[in-house]
């Protein structure tokens, strides 16, 4: 398989204006994902799956993250005048990452035999823009998958061909699976 | 039937009559062998104790021990219950074997409320009891006697056969020891008893409906 620096020149060759960012992962795993724009997922996911080299064919999983907004603590270096000298000093500044809801997609190929490829979208933010372009129409495997995010994590894929809830009822209102959320105390009275 | 009584009968606390010796004559010289006297209640719970037939349905993996158990390794049979209905209105014990789900917890109230009296249920299992390790989740029922009045009680996760097989035993003597009349008599003879549990329904974040009162510690 190609490394993923290279899949990512051969979609912008395809896709010109399409913005790619390949995330790095720094766990002993170290699988690197591509994170694509929502504009041009959908024509990215058709190039991936029917590019003769490429021929990702198969989508193995398809899964929700929930990122709360979260601030990282930083060394930074900062000018600052010391007793009338100009010195470099390193501070520690806070600094915020807004929160966001992401799908990933563990792609391989049956036909080449090589895989996984990891692709990412992600929502504006994890209240009110929450849309996404499903892949359903590329994969036919991600249906029930897209529909499990949606009912957990409350990603709304665009494009999908039947957008119900899959585990919960259709009354249900939350999405478990959210880092905020809290479960109803049904077992209260007995406890 | 005679033999049949007396092996599975003699254990009855509150027997009137004591045992009959092999070949002797019953407990009175004037009762001829082959007839044995007894009461209407003894008689009854004891063809009631021993032809329990539970609920042909199963939830997690409890369900599979359950299988297990009715199997001719185990052999539930050897203790009447072998019978597993297929439908509510044939069946007398509900084993409520394994995670009751959030969503599945109307259908299972619903299937209990379609079982005729005198029905019985037994909570197979931590999941059954309490929610198990599920328990804190959000999709998991913490305890099906939240909705329906549970009568044994059987720990594990998932209980072995054995185990299932001692709570049948427990829940035959509890029905040897109902009393026909009084207090502590079956629902299905008690008038003002209730006939219908409330089925739960699907909120907007959780279920909602009516939940029974705790139960008392036994």
């Amino acid at each position: 398989m190609q490394t993923l620096e290279q899949i990512k020149d051969r979609i912008a060759a395809a896709l010109p204006g399409a913005r790619l960012a390949v995330i790095a992962n720094a766990s002993p795993a170290g699988q690197p994902s591509l994170l694509l724009d929502h504009e041009h997922a959908l024509e990215a996911a058709r190039f991936l799956r029917d590019a003769p080299e490429l021929r990702f064919d198969y989508a193995s999983n398809a899964t929700g993250v929930d990122w709360p907004e979260r601030t990282v603590k930083e060394r930074v270096k900062v000018k600052k005048m010391i007793d009338g000298v100009e010195k470099e000093t390193e501070e520690l500044a806070e600094r915020k990452i807004p929160g966001c809801l992401e799908a990933v997609y563990h792609l391989y190929s049956m036909e080449l035999g090589h895989g996984p490829l990891i692709i990412r979208l992600r929502t504006g933010n994890r209240t009110d823009r929450v849309t996404l372009p499903s892949l359903t129409p590329v994969w036919r495997s991600c249906e029930f998958q897209e529909r499990e995010i949606f009912d957990l994590f409350g990603i709304v894929f665009e494009g999908h061909p039947d957008l119900r809830r899959i585990l919960m009822w259709d009354g249900f209102e939350d999405h478990p699976m959210r880092k905020d959320y809290a479960p109803a105390a049904s077992g209260e009275a007995k406890a | 039937m005679n033999e049949a009584l007396d092996s599975t009968g003699g254990a009855v606390p509150g027997q009137r009559f004591p045992r009959q010796d092999a070949g002797g004559c019953g407990p009175d010289d004037r009762v001829p062998e082959g007839v044995m006297l007894t009461t209407v209640e003894r008689l009854y719970n004891w063809g009631r104790k021993n032809s329990v037939w539970p609920l042909q349905f199963g939830l997690a993996c409890c369900a599979i021990e359950m299988i297990a158990a009715s199997m001719a390794r185990f052999d539930m049979a050897r203790f009447g219950a072998e019978v597993f209905r297929p439908s509510p209105r044939q069946a007398d014990l509900m084993i409520v074997s394994g995670t009751v789900t959030k969503k599945m917890a109307p259908q299972v109230v619903r299937l209990y409320n379609q079982m005729p009296e005198p029905r019985y249920v037994i909570a197979m299992g931590a999941c059954a009891i309490c929610g198990g390790p599920f328990r804190d989740g959000y999709n998991v029922l913490p305890g099906i006697d939240l909705y329906i009045p549970v009568d044994v009680y059987i720990p594990g996760c998932p209980p072995r056969p054995e185990a299932l097989l001692e709570g049948l035993i427990a829940l035959q003597k509890k029905i040897a020891g109902q009393p026909l009349t009084g207090a502590g008599r079956p629902r299905h003879l008690d008038a003002d008893a209730p006939g219908a549990f409330p089925v739960p329904e699907y909120g907007a974040h959780d279920l909602v409906g009516p939940q029974l009162p705790a139960a008392p510690d036994a």
